[in-house]
């Protein structure tokens, strides 16, 4: 039980009432505003990495049809478009952007803690935005070294950006990454020290728990690749051999001694590893709540649910050589990984289990979150069972270098976040803008991006069984292939440009509803988180009025007997008279 | 990688225990009314506090990957040791002394001798100086004596965890000089608060100091 005094100061309300345009939406240091700046650049670079990966389907289903593609920028697409996707979108979406809406409203907070670090935070964040698009543009163009940009190649000449994308892509990271650690600590100030009168850490919304592990998973693992970033680019610029072994370019001695390329993997991956899960348990925290509340059921398991989040929030630090099996590791090594890795499947599976219960005998309300919320379920044991064959070693060896990877953790890490962040906007969509949005165009926005994606994905399995090899430019002389390969190939192809334009549905229903959309009632949904309880829709700077919220219970109270209505907001006190019939009977 | 991973599984299992602890003996789903009066906070420390510890969590995680990185590096079969600059121990006793000043600086300030403040803190600032120039003259030291960045990982891995330590120094000596300046603008009250967190960062760049040094020079 822990009550903080300083989210009660209430003379603070007066320092929340920014006056001009500009320290209100631009240089604002309301945690609305920034979570909406935060989401928009994070989109915005979405979509450039959504048209990459476009152009990179493009080549694979019809092998040079296209001038405009040739081997070194099919390899820039290929890094830009991962890197991208998982770091300036997803991680900045789940924590900068729904972290700064929701941790705020959700543990009753006027704001973060630390407002203008957290402004600064976005202005950063933006600014590694900005250093990673130039490198598009300079000399040689962006680094196609590929997402993990592995040395040696990814700093030796023959590998293209070679020149100044590298180096871009590295002080781009550098520059994310503090801006990343003055996003998180601010969040994790602001759950253990601003949480209104009542609100215990048991009993905040899920989204915020694993808002909050994540966070945590950030913070100590972000620095393994501010370590390796920058051990880099002192081997790039400055010529040490940290990574760098003896190794002649072109008939040339570039002058690197000994160093070890494994040493990066280590470094990279012990980053790369918890980013999974940087990404994932947001992802899961906010489709806990989705469902809870569009089936008008308590979460199934909360404590448990919890405690899951922070298992495998603790168990992604001691995975990272999974995705090092094909280096060459020990074969002790590689047990120890692969169990750890298969024990990660426990909690994980918890959470499944626990989805599906939730939904069990639940009184559902098929909307557009809750498609998203159980497409979600869906794609993601999907991914998770196609992970249990990888975790293994000697599964993974053959099908390490094949397309079934690429199907396997687009399901994971692309498309289930994906829909959670499509779940999540629909869900929010009325408390953040005060509009709703079209409920038709939301559902075929569902159902032809859920179905799109699995026409993309599900076939890429056949293909890593065949042994279609990834990251390849053009399949070359493939004589083991059948010919149907190809044409699988382009059908996935046609896939995923569908999906692509089927998003356009989903900026139509937005700029539809910000011009036209009726206005959202304070809460469509009949939630019981505080968010929904704030007295103005969309709140205003400062969230809560006159008087901080008070908690009496979790945020799960949906269909308890005996009342009228099927949900009790958090911040009603429990001695209210039950309404109704002789309820007491009942049960 | 060991030494990364124990020092973050220290940490975390420290969190996690105290999340446990926090959750375990709970029953979320009752419902009870929240009295209006304050409980004890988690932490009393306030929010200032709380950041700082989880930065020094951050730039834990940031030295303890070096290292590990430093230990396997090693282990390669062109490291060659290097001889450190006896300069270092200098150096080490300018930060030991410098953090002994602010130590006493903030004693004094707990207990509201505005007097010592702006020296304490200016004796504290002129040693962390010294340290950060004492650290240069031994880098001009090393490449006096051939010792590059390049000529081998010894002498790389020297360079770039003095550069980085020294560079957190340096982002110390920013908050450090906010305080003193609203120090000697009389505004004690508001600087209390600075001084104690300064002491913590202090404290806690010494000790990694330490830890550098002392493993720099046994290898």
């Amino acid at each position: 039980m822990g009550y903080v005094a300083i989210a009660d100061r209430d003379h603070e309300i007066e320092h929340h009432d920014p006056q001009t345009f500009i320290s209100k939406y631009v240089w604002s240091q309301d945690h609305k505003v920034i979570a909406i700046q935060y989401g928009c650049t994070a989109i915005f670079v979405g979509l450039i990495a959504l048209c990459l990966s476009a152009m990179m389907r493009l080549q694979l289903g019809f092998p040079d049809s296209f001038s405009f593609i040739n081997p070194e920028n099919y390899y820039q697409f290929v890094t830009m478009h991962g890197m991208i996707m998982v770091i300036y979108l997803l991680t900045a979406l789940f924590l900068g952007g729904f972290g700064n809406y929701l941790i705020p409203l959700m543990v009753g907070s006027r704001d973060m803690v630390f407002p203008y670090l957290n402004m600064l935070s976005y202005w950063v964040y933006l600014l590694s935005v900005i250093i990673l698009l130039i490198s598009f543009f300079v000399p040689g163009g962006a680094t196609g070294a590929g997402w993990t940009l592995y040395p040696p190649q990814a700093i030796m000449a023959g590998t293209p950006g070679t020149e100044w994308g590298i180096i871009l892509m590295l002080a781009s990271l550098g520059v994310f990454i503090v801006a990343f650690t003055m996003g998180g600590l601010n969040y994790i100030t602001t759950v253990l020290q601003a949480r209104c009168r009542g609100m215990t850490l048991m009993r905040m919304p899920l989204s915020v728990w694993g808002i909050f592990i994540a966070t945590i998973l950030g913070l100590l693992a972000f620095p393994a690749l501010l370590v390796s970033a920058i051990m880099m680019l002192f081997d790039k610029t400055l010529h040490t051999s940290f990574f760098m072994p003896a190794i002649s370019s072109a008939g040339m001695d570039p002058g690197y001694t000994g160093g070890s390329p494994i040493l990066f993997q280590h470094l990279f991956w012990f980053f790369g590893h918890p980013e999974v899960y940087i990404v994932a348990l947001p992802a899961f925290g906010i489709v806990s709540d989705l469902l809870s509340t569009h089936a008008r059921k308590n979460i199934f398991g909360y404590r448990m649910m919890v405690w899951a989040i922070i298992a495998i929030g603790g168990l992604s630090f001691i995975v990272w050589a999974h995705h090092m099996y094909v280096s060459g590791m020990n074969p002790y090594f590689g047990f120890f990984f692969a169990t750890t890795t298969l024990i990660i499947a426990v909690p994980t599976a918890i959470k499944v289990y626990n989805w599906v219960l939730t939904l069990w005998e639940g009184n559902i309300h098929l909307r557009v979150p809750m498609l998203f919320s159980i497409g979600f379920i869906f794609t993601f044991l999907h991914g998770g069972l196609t992970g249990l064959f990888l975790g293994n070693v000697t599964i993974d060896l053959p099908l390490s270098d094949t397309y079934f990877v690429v199907a396997h953790f687009h399901m994971v890490m692309g498309v289930s976040p994906i829909l959670v962040v499509f779940g999540a906007i629909y869900h929010w969509w009325p408390k953040i803008t005060g509009k709703m949005y079209n409920e038709t165009l939301g559902k075929w926005h569902f159902w032809m991006t859920f179905l799109g994606t699995y026409a993309i994905y599900l076939p890429m399995h056949y293909l890593g069984f065949q042994g279609v090899p990834r990251r390849y430019f053009a399949m070359g002389n493939t004589d083991f292939l059948p010919a149907s390969a190809q044409d699988l190939n382009a059908a996935i192809t046609v896939s995923a440009l569908f999906v692509a334009a089927a998003q356009i549905l989903f900026f139509v229903n937005v700029i539809w509803s910000l011009k036209k959309g009726p206005k959202a009632d304070p809460n469509p949904w009949d939630a019981t988180s505080l968010e929904w309880q704030t007295p103005d829709t969309p709140p205003k700077h400062g969230n809560w009025g006159h008087d901080l919220p008070t908690c009496h219970r979790w945020a799960y109270d949906y269909s308890v007997p005996g009342y009228a209505d099927d949900f009790i907001p958090q911040n009603v006190p429990p001695d209210i008279a039950p309404v109704g019939r002789d309820h007491e009977e009942d049960h | 990688m060991e030494i990364g991973l124990i020092v973050l599984a220290t940490m975390l299992a420290a969190l996690l225990g105290w999340i446990l602890r926090q959750s375990f003996n709970t029953q979320p789903w009752v419902a009870e009314v929240t009295p209006d009066a304050d409980h004890q906070a988690p932490f009393n420390a306030g929010p200032k506090l709380v950041a700082l510890t989880t930065l020094l969590a951050v730039i834990t995680s940031f030295f303890a990957l070096i290292l590990s990185a430093y230990s396997l590096r090693m282990d390669l079969g062109d490291w060659v040791p290097l001889t450190e600059p006896q300069l270092l121990w200098v150096n080490t006793g300018a930060l030991v002394l410098a953090s002994a000043t602010l130590q006493w600086t903030r004693n004094k300030a707990m207990r509201r001798d505005a007097s010592s403040l702006v020296p304490g803190l200016l004796l504290t600032g002129l040693l962390t100086v010294g340290f950060l120039v004492g650290q240069l003259i031994a880098w001009q030291q090393l490449t006096a004596t051939g010792h590059y960045l390049t000529s081998n990982p010894s002498a790389a891995f020297f360079y770039l965890l003095t550069g980085l330590h020294g560079l957190h120094i340096l982002g110390g000596l920013y908050v450090w000089a906010r305080a003193t300046t609203k120090a000697m603008g009389g505004d004690n009250d508001a600087v209390r608060q600075s001084v104690e967190l300064c002491t913590i960062y202090w404290h806690f760049l010494l000790l990694v100091w330490l830890v550098l040094f002392g493993l720099m020079i046994s290898t």
